[in-house]
């Protein structure tokens, strides 16, 4: 007869209660896990992106565009392996609530520049064919049905009128991290329409992406294509992809604190309901603990047991958490695609939730094994008559 | 008469409780020799310090001062940890209360103290199922406490007190929660311990009926032992 066997035993003794602090824990590690993945999915666009891709945009803000004039004179800068542009077009699909994060790029070298959005050739080629072209990420033509050769209309709003678009491809991710809701399309088609409608603003674009030809050169090309622009009417500010991406996520940095602080209340909470549950068992059980020692078990044998059971009850509360975790995860993620275009359970979430099911098990099991060592046997004894 | 060697010498025994700045004493001046084999009955008022004399004889309490030795080892010298180790190879418990793990069936309960030992899980199996016949539960082995009467309880942890096979078994009213049959079967048991397997046993009782089986009856009142040895008639 093992401890193994009492300590399981032991654990089961009152099932309500036990499934209970099972429960709480379930609930704790899975909404634990959620919350973890809202950060992480916060920072997807930042971990997604190059190290070796840098941005120029105009260094007022990034709704002031370039003129189209800069891209030669980017292109002559040493340290450039290729160049692409692209606008924000901010065009709606049918209604506002369909977010979709649309751009008008250099068609001929956005595939180049972005090897993560993974197109078949025949459609890569269909694409550059037809000047109507767009192409969007699978994701985003699954959740509105699109199929190839559909015409799909955005309703502009920085550059008013209804827009047509045929659909010529669908992009894959070519990482789990990888954006599959984004929405593409010719920067021709928008300049020619421009220049017939309002041509003071045609030849300009959003901004640069060039790729440098090894990431030790970022800082130096950077500099490099800022000081070119320096006196002119455009100034530029030119950063990497990563830092570009941050500085669109630390607008909300505030709300992404605040997630991850209520991601470890959550843990606190389920802290004290099992150090709670811990210490009423313990509690119940002096007089046994008591009957042991007197029997020749030494005090770390019983707070064996308490430990035992402590970690026990709380890795059942974990597994059962990290299980739950996935299918909420797909759920949610499916749920909140538009905010969430990569919503997955990081490996490292995964680890988070075992090392805090360990600090549960063992902040609730220290106090009661504490009391249990220090138990003396005549007042343990005294307790059950 | 052939002369016994003691198995339990005490000399001198104080014990104290402080509450406050109350000081109690509960032992004072003990002076008692029990000789091996012995059945002896401990009796006296609640409160007298039975069950904290018992207690300290058994090393599951420490005395102020004064001498406690048990089959010739001195145990008021010992660590907790040597005393642990020291009760789990020579004395047995029965408590009023049974006190069984509720969780474990009556085999395990016997089995229990036997994990201490370096007995193989072969040798320790035989061991349990050895003591349940003697105690003639060997029917209800796989029963738990819950599905056993208190007479039966009992007879489980009576079982669980001698199957590490010690030499000194101590009960503190062994029979005081029980209906008269089981508290005779409790005391015949007992008796049995002492002569067919030659245990020594100290048993704390408040019913003169119990007594009764015992070779010796030892008086406890305030703290003091009654210096006449009576034998009961
Ligand atoms: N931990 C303690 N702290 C203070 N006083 C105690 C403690 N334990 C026992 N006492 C006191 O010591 C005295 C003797 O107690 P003990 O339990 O040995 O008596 P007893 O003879 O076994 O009584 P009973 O027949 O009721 O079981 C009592 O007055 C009791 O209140
Ligand atoms: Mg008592």
């Amino acid at each position: 007869m093992q401890i193994l066997k009492l300590l399981i035993k032991n654990s089961f003794r009152h099932k309500l209660r036990t499934s209970l602090t099972v429960l709480g824990i379930t609930i704790a590690i899975l909404a634990f896990g959620l919350l973890r993945t809202v950060v992480s999915a916060w920072y997807a666009g930042v971990e997604a992106s190059s190290a070796s891709r840098l941005v120029t945009r105009n260094s007022i803000s990034l709704i002031f565009f370039l003129p189209l004039s800069y891209k030669e004179k980017i292109r002559q800068i040493p340290g450039i392996k290729n160049l692409s542009y692209a606008y924000w077009f901010g065009g709606i699909y049918i209604s506002e609530k369909n977010f979709i994060p649309n751009f008008a790029v250099d068609a001929k070298t956005v595939f180049e520049m972005f090897p993560e959005f993974v197109l078949p050739e025949d459609q890569k080629n269909a694409f550059l064919r037809d000047r109507k072209a767009c192409v969007a990420g699978e994701k985003v033509a699954e959740k509105y049905g699109w199929k190839i050769g559909d015409t799909i209309t955005l309703k502009g709003t920085i550059f008013p009128g209804n827009w047509e678009f045929v659909l010529r491809g669908v992009y894959r991710g070519a990482y789990k991290g990888t954006d599959e809701t984004q929405f593409f399309f010719h920067w021709d088609y928008l300049n020619e329409t421009l220049k017939k409608t309002d041509p003071n603003r045609a030849d300009n674009v959003g901004w640069y992406t060039v790729n440098v030809t090894s990431p030790g050169l970022a800082a130096d090309v950077a500099a490099a294509i800022d000081n070119t622009f320096k006196n002119s009417l455009a100034e530029t500010i030119t950063e990497t992809e990563k830092a570009f991406q941050l500085g669109f996520v630390s607008m909300t940095e505030a709300i992404i604190i605040a997630v991850r602080i209520v991601s470890f209340v959550v843990i606190v909470i389920i802290m004290a309901v099992m150090a709670n549950t811990m210490a009423m068992t313990a509690r119940e059980r002096i007089g046994e603990y008591a009957v042991m020692k007197t029997l020749g078990f030494g005090g770390w044998y019983i707070a064996g047991l308490i430990f035992g059971e402590s970690f026990f009850i709380a890795s059942m509360g974990c597994a059962l958490g990290i299980l739950a975790t996935f299918p909420a995860a797909m759920a949610f993620g499916d749920a909140m695609s538009t905010y969430f275009p990569v919503f997955n359970v990081q490996r490292q979430t995964i680890y988070m939730d075992i090392a805090a099911t360990f600090i549960v098990g063992f902040v609730a099991g220290v106090f009661p094994a504490w009391r249990a060592v220090k138990l003396r046997i005549a007042d343990g004894l005294r307790r059950i008559g | 008469m052939e002369i016994k060697e003691p198995i339990v010498k005490i000399e001198n025994l104080y014990k104290t409780y402080r509450r406050g700045s109350q000081i109690l004493t509960v032992l004072q001046d003990i002076n008692l020799d029990i000789a091996d084999g012995e059945f002896m009955a401990l009796m006296g008022p609640s409160g007298s310090g039975k069950t904290t004399l018992l207690n300290l004889i058994a090393g599951i309490d420490t005395a102020d001062s004064g001498i406690i030795e048990v089959g010739g080892i001195d145990i008021t010298n010992l660590s907790e940890t040597e005393l642990a180790h020291w009760r789990s190879a020579n004395v047995g418990f029965i408590f009023q209360f049974y006190n069984l793990i509720p969780v474990l069936t009556a085999f395990e309960n016997v089995e229990l103290p036997l994990t201490l030992t370096s007995l193989s899980k072969k040798e320790r199996k035989e061991h349990a199922r050895m003591a349940l016949q003697i105690v003639n539960l060997a029917d209800r082995m796989d029963h738990y406490p819950s599905q056993l009467s208190g007479g039966q309880q009992q007879r489980v942890a009576i079982a669980r007190a001698f199957v590490t096979d010690p030499a000194l078994l101590v009960a503190d009213e062994p029979t005081g929660d029980l209906d008269r049959v089981s508290a005779r079967e409790i005391l015949d048991l007992m008796e049995r311990l002492v002569h067919e397997l030659g245990k020594t046993i100290i048993m704390v009782t408040h019913d003169p009926r119990a007594a009764e089986m015992a070779h010796i009856i030892r008086h406890l009142d305030k703290g003091v032992l009654n210096a006449n040895t009576e034998a009961p008639h």
